[in-house]
């Protein structure tokens, strides 16, 4: 008997804490306003997570530190509540309803990548939270009908379709012959998708079109193929891993092609790791720090770039300038509401129309960003083999020149 | 289905080659696995786990500055401590239990040593570059990364040290005797328990070749073990338990398979073609099997 009322007890001690503990958490405490997010610490995806959170932790403390929030005539203050949710889709979409129905977020930052945004979107979308993401750029998110999911960034579709329009443009116009050799994974796939169409609006063939399955890090024998078939274009997507594959292989196998596209270049700190290698690699980027895009708060990205490395002792990758932006949204979206009304927030996140310095924000009714161009960068070595990524196109923000066609390996 | 590989025979000797390189590769941590589950008889679900930990050592001195290729030396010499003290600690506790038991046990390892390794590395992609250059044969048409050649040179070399060092040595004579009755070999007066730790022993140092070798030749992450476990099992049912020449045949085998699978059916089938193989072994083993019951009834 003793026993059961000492557990009775312990329960309901337990009890009574969880419930205050819901209520201190709610959406906006005293001058606070709470944001959540399931951000992956650790897991394979850990590495991009990071930058994800400290793109976030960055903004929150600038725009903290620079006056807060103006919502009704009172200043508040950003928090975020993170969980980790292990690279993992299901542990994502737990953490999101942990997040919105017991800790009583209203307002939620997206987590890493495209797999687990779709893992998180359904959860957000039934609580009607509104949700500003900065790293799920897959196609399929935005067909879906979400109201409550936006997305500062450019869809996957659109990441090598101007490689694409590029290497038709330098033909003279006529259609170019793509090779092209993508992962299984929904983000690379829709970089397949977004190819396609380019080439059937150019008129391109598509002589190659190999997909790598996610175990692989070997792609000789379609670098033979390439080789054999003397494409003009050689499109890779397969996330870091793929791009570092590539790059070695290539240069192993002394495959020459005139153009080289990829993604993920940037993640996998090519030049870093290949030097002079990967030479002349074409790399779409979501962002670059010398875009001259202009705010208040960061003012421009070489501000933004300096910044963040006295801070952080890394280059921000551009995973971690889009999560800065997401916050700036965020900022935006309040103040114009003048309301923590989640439907009217959702309502003048939808009516976004800004510019930051990470590029413009502009949602279509999908909740995808389509103000923002995506950036080509060029990897771009000197005679003692530094190497530095350049923007190639488009034009307008162009720091150099694009090389084309790339020189043969025996002439190197 | 493409059948591009037939049309030009170049491509056939290249795939040929590339799949011998890389099978050799493969049958190097084929045989570790044979080994200890001929001795041991535990199937090592962390094998791919102990080839990529030895890659990470590879890495690391290539980050130092030291050419990554000296990892041949070094990653076998922790690795072994490694296994042994994986030994001293899990394994020897389900050694003599039923294959179940050490296959849940060495997959709990498995997991273990891919959140360390993500947590102590990181989850970034990396690789050790050797800069060795590239071979070209029959006027450009087919072209072989030296770093290749250079894997299989070594894990052939590693491989024929093993033979020899199983043939002449005592602890070789004494890990030989376990292999075939453990019971017996206790009662002549061999010390099982520590043949058990360095059978363990070599098997993590030939991971840790393997690896080093992989991080010259591919790439390494934290959560890319697995498909060198495949691999390595299904070269070692192909072959048998302690069979050496077998284990190198199948695993050349078994990588001209692959790439020929590659070009023909496309890359995304490469791995489900390897699977589908396995499967028909399976089954056609157990087909023979049957009969030889028949036969004996």
């Amino acid at each position: 008997m003793k026993i059961n009322k000492i557990i009775i007890s312990f329960i309901s001690a337990f009890v009574l804490l969880l419930s205050t503990s819901v209520t201190s958490f709610a959406k906006v405490v005293g001058d606070k306003i709470i944001l959540g997010s399931a951000i992956s610490l650790t897991g394979k995806y850990s590495s991009n997570g990071v930058h994800t959170q400290n793109g976030y932790n960055m903004a929150v403390d600038r725009i903290n530190s620079m006056g807060g929030v103006k919502v009704g005539g009172k200043t508040y203050k950003f928090e975020i509540i993170y969980y980790d949710d292990e690279s993992n889709p299901k542990r994502a979409a737990q953490l999101a309803e942990r997040l919105i129905s017991q800790d009583g977020v209203e307002f939620m930052l997206g987590p890493y990548s495209s797999g687990l945004t779709k893992a998180i979107a359904p959860v957000t979308e039934k609580y009607g939270v509104p949700m500003v993401e900065a790293n799920g750029a897959s196609r399929s998110l935005f067909t879906k009908g979400y109201k409550y999911l936006f997305a500062v960034l450019a869809p996957a579709n659109l990441y090598l379709d101007v490689a694409i329009r590029t290497a038709v443009e330098l033909n003279g116009g006529k259609g170019v012959r793509i090779a092209q050799a993508f992962e299984q994974d929904a983000f690379s796939q829709d970089v397949r998708l977004g190819i396609l169409d380019a080439a059937k609006e150019t008129g391109s063939e598509i002589i190659i079109d190999d997909k790598l399955p996610k175990e692989l890090n070997d792609m000789a024998a379609t670098l033979v193929k390439v080789k054999q078939m003397k494409p003009d274009v050689l499109v890779v997507s397969g996330h870091t891993k793929g791009a570092l594959t590539a790059i070695r292989q290539i240069a192993e196998m002394k495959v020459d092609v005139p153009m080289l596209a990829m993604t993920h270049c940037d993640a996998a700190k090519l030049s870093k790791q290949h030097g002079k290698n990967s030479q002349y690699a074409l790399c779409a980027s979501q962002w670059h720090k010398t875009l001259t895009y202009k705010d208040n708060f960061f003012k421009d990205g070489m501000t933004y770039a300096a910044d963040f490395t006295k801070e952080f002792g890394y280059d921000p990758p551009y995973q971690a300038a889009e999560s800065s932006a997401a916050l700036l949204v965020f900022k935006d979206a309040f103040e114009r509401a003048n309301s923590f009304d989640q439907k009217k927030v959702r309502d003048a996140l939808a009516a976004t129309n800004m510019q930051t310095f990470y590029g413009n924000i502009k949602f279509a009714p999908g909740g995808q960003n389509v103000d923002k161009p995506m950036v080509l960068f060029q990897v771009m070595c000197d005679g003692a083999g530094k190497c530095e990524n350049k923007v190639v196109a488009p034009l307008k923000w162009a720091s150099a020149e694009l090389i084309h066609p790339i020189p043969k390996w025996s002439k190197r | 289905m493409d059948f591009m590989v037939f049309q030009y025979p170049m491509i056939s000797v290249q795939a040929c080659l590339d799949g011998i390189l890389l099978g050799i590769l493969f049958a190097l941590i084929a045989y570790g696995m044979a080994l200890q589950w001929g001795v041991m008889n535990i199937i090592n679900i962390a094998q791919g786990d102990l080839v990529i930990l030895g890659g990470y050592i590879a890495y690391f001195m290539y980050l130092y500055g030291i050419h990554p290729a000296w990892g041949v030396i070094v990653a076998p010499i922790i690795m072994f401590f490694v296994g042994v003290g994986l030994y001293k600690l899990v394994i020897n506790k389900v050694v003599d239990r039923d294959l179940f038991i050490s296959i849940l046990a060495t997959f709990g390892i498995s997991i273990l040593f891919m959140q360390l390794m993500n947590f102590a590395f990181g989850a970034d992609v990396v690789l050790a570059n050797s800069g060795y250059g590239t071979t070209f044969l029959f006027d450009s048409a087919v072209v072989l990364p030296n770093s290749k050649i250079f894997s299989a040179f070594i894990s052939i070399l590693f491989a024929i040290c093993l033979v020899i060092y199983m043939k002449k040595s005592k602890l070789g004579r004494a890990i030989r005797a376990t292999a075939q009755n453990s019971r017996a070999a206790k009662i002549l007066g061999v010390d099982t328990e520590k043949v058990y730790a360095a059978t363990f022993g070599i098997n993590a140092a030939l991971c840790g070749v393997a690896g080093a070798l992989i991080s010259i030749t591919f790439t390494i992450h934290p959560y890319m073990g697995l498909p060198y476990t495949i691999r390595s099992f299904m070269i070692v049912i192909v072959a048998g338990l302690g069979n050496l020449p077998g284990v190198a045949l199948s695993g050349m085998g078994l990588g001209v398979f692959e790439e020929f699978a590659d070009y023909i059916l496309g890359t995304e089938f490469r791995i489900g073609a390897v699977f589908l193989l396995l499967v028909l072994i399976l089954v056609y083993r157990r087909f023979k099997l049957s009969r030889k019951r028949e036969y004996l009834k």
